[in-house]
């Protein structure tokens, strides 16, 4: 068992659950609600030096009972030692800190994990779908309630395929670095201006689907 | 910088001594007419942004990316990039397969590279299952992967020479790449789709004449990297379009996540291979290459001395290949010979149990990673004790070095961001997966 996860008890106390060694790897399982506390401190305490995020995923499991976990692989350049930190989340409230302002590296992962999962990522700076189109309403791909071939039968997707707005491939925040700005309808600029990126935000929908 | 700045002088008409354009008026040529024009219709430009579109289907963006960019002049102010065109969910495909089933997909994800990720994922397979698979296996996994990684910085320094405007390296890179894969060809019988190895051992053996073949090409390649070199590296465009452009301080590419050359060449000696060994690699003598300044330039000479230093492995590995037995003695992991399956009855319920039920792996997890030609590949596996994976997670190292790609290319010149995309070494197969 890597001592980190002495250090984290003592620091941290009841934040840190259960910790295991599965085929060699330590796994440490961590309140939700202090991810990146205790992230931080692992990256930036002396002795620990976590300071390279390897992966950032999540994993749902068969039985739909078990939450849904978020996983961060974590690696010391310094010491080359690797440490697999975990956060449950209830599956009604897919909701966690983002570990954006930790480590740069977080972004397109996180977003890779919303666009898959339907996880949030509070305070990050751009969640977006990644890997799915920004208007793409089957719902989250990896999830296990999603079947293989996709939420909508093949007429369906086809359908939307052929009706789909070809201007709709450009956000509105790319819009508006050109000037088509000014010539956006009222209620898009008001969009934009309240920090709205999806051309055409379908959450109702997308809430149906699931 | 400073140390490395290459003096040239160009005798291109039109020039001036310090290579910028002697410009004349045009009016002066031209006539009296033409010079008061613009004076009455030259419209403000300065104040407004352009909105560029490149991609996805694009030469320069090396398969689907599509990169939308602000641009002030001839400067990137934003850059936003969106990937996902050539998704194919191989991760969930994954969670419906047997884990010798995904081998396959793992060809299709980094196609430049199949036969490391097929020996990734065996391995990572092979830690969930608790699996140690025999010398000769061994040394001919990490010949299969150091062949990928040469396959796949071959590609990178032709196809970057070809942004960049050298056209003649993609030449002699295309032509050693066909010898090697004239080679992969002769032991997996496909060029692209390898499938070459197995949980517990691999595919096949190599074929006769494997051997002779690749130490042919071990003796000949270092002369085309020696032509390549007197060809770029000094070259003073290759210089003055690479070096110091996208500049990224070692402590930014940490942060960033990135792997593999492009986090070498900001001065960070990380390297799967020597520092979470696998596959004896901590017993082949071989160096790894780390850069300075972190610009395109220092990935591309961490690139060519990877070249050199694959080439070295490749000689050890020849040197070392044992004898004995290729895969695990285990009828419940690896397939019995066809003959035996076709004729005796103990072999032939091991073949209908590991077909139709798959081999189950015990509950748990593992992260395994290796050094592709990329960065950092790691496979991650969650197991509920059945024959097929909960979660089956790809590390892909360009995705995550390609995220670093706004940060690079902003600030710099349109021209520049050719470069700097160029010298990410993106998949999209991989990044988009």
């Amino acid at each position: 068992m890597n001592p980190s996860v002495e250090a984290l008890r003592r620091q941290f106390g009841p934040t840190i659950g259960r910790a295991w060694v599965s085929c060699g790897d330590t796994i440490v399982h961590v309140d939700a609600g202090r991810i990146t506390d205790v992230l931080r401190w692992l990256k930036e305490t002396p002795g620990q030096q976590y300071d390279y995020l390897v992966d950032l995923t999540a994993v749902e499991y068969r039985d739909p009972e078990r939450p849904l976990e978020v996983v961060y692989e974590l690696f010391s350049l310094e010491r080359r030692v690797p440490l697999r930190v975990k956060a449950e989340l209830s599956k009604d409230r897919l909701e966690i800190d983002s570990a954006v302002p930790i480590w740069a590296g977080a972004d397109w992962l996180e977003r890779e994990v919303y666009d898959m999962f339907g996880v949030t990522f509070r305070g990050h700076p751009d969640l977006r779908r990644i890997l799915m189109w920004e208007t793409y309403a089957e719902g989250h791909p990896l999830r296990k309630d999603f079947p293989l071939r996709g939420r909508f039968s093949r007429a369906e997707q086809v359908r939307q395929a052929l009706g789909a707005n070809p201007e709709a491939h450009y956000s509105m925040e790319e819009l508006s670095i050109a000037d088509a700005y000014h010539e956006l309808p009222e209620d898009m600029r008001q969009r934009l201006a309240r920090g709205e990126r999806a051309v055409i935000a379908e959450p109702e929908r997308e809430r149906a689907g699931e | 910088m400073s140390k490395r700045t290459v003096e040239f002088e160009l005798a291109t008409p039109g020039l001036d001594a310090r290579g910028r354009p002697a410009r004349t008026p045009l009016g002066v040529s031209a006539g009296a007419a033409v010079a008061a024009a613009p004076a009455e219709a030259e419209p403000d430009l300065g104040g407004d942004h352009l909105l560029l579109n490149i991609g996805p289907q694009h030469p320069a963006t090396h398969g689907v990316l599509r990169l939308v960019v602000e641009l002030d002049g001839e400067v990137v102010v934003r850059c936003i990039p969106h990937v996902g065109y050539l998704h194919s969910g191989f991760e969930k495909l994954g969670e419906y397969r047997h884990y010798n089933q995904i081998i396959p997909l793992t060809d299709r994800t980094d196609y430049l590279s199949p036969m490391s990720n097929n020996v990734g994922l065996a391995l990572a397979v092979e830690k969930l299952m608790g699996i140690e698979v025999t010398e000769r296996c061994k040394v001919l996994r990490v010949i299969a992967c150091e062949m990928s990684r040469i396959i796949s910085h071959l590609v990178w320094m032709g196809t970057t020479g070809i942004d960049i405007g050298a056209f003649t390296p993609f030449l002699w890179m295309f032509y050693e790449r066909e010898r090697i894969y004239n080679l992969q060809e002769a032991w997996t019988g496909a060029r692209l789709t390898t499938s070459l190895a197995r949980v517990g051992g691999m595919m096949a053996d190599v074929p006769d004449g494997f051997v002779d073949g690749l130490r042919a090409f071990c003796r000949n390649f270092p002369t085309t990297l020696v032509e390549v070199d007197r060809v770029l590296t000094r070259n003073a465009i290759w210089c003055a379009r690479t070096q110091g452009i996208g500049a990224l301080t070692a402590e930014e590419a940490i942060n960033h996540s990135l792997s593999g050359p492009m986090l070498r060449a900001s001065g960070v000696p990380y390297d799967v291979r020597k520092d979470r060994p696998y596959l004896d690699y901590e017993t082949y003598d071989f160096e790894v290459p780390v850069g300075e300044h972190g610009d395109v330039y220092d990935r591309y000479l961490v690139r060519f001395e990877e070249l050199v230093q694959s080439t070295r492995i490749l000689e050890q590995a020849l040197d070392r290949l044992p004898d004995g037995p290729l895969n695990v003695d285990d009828p419940r992991v690896i397939l019995p010979p066809k003959t035996a399956a076709m004729t005796d009855m103990e072999a032939m319920i091991f073949h209908f149990k590991q077909v139709m039920e798959g081999v189950p792996a015990p509950v748990g997890e593992a992260y395994f990673p290796i050094e592709n030609g990329k960065g950092e590949l790691g496979y991650y596996f969650v197991s509920d004790g059945t024959a097929k994976p909960v979660r089956w997670r790809i590390r892909p190292p360009s995705f995550i070095n390609l995220s670093a790609l706004s940060k690079m290319a902003e600030g710099g010149l349109l021209a520049d961001l050719i470069a700097i995309n160029a010298s990410v070494d993106i998949v999209m197969g991989e990044v988009d997966r």
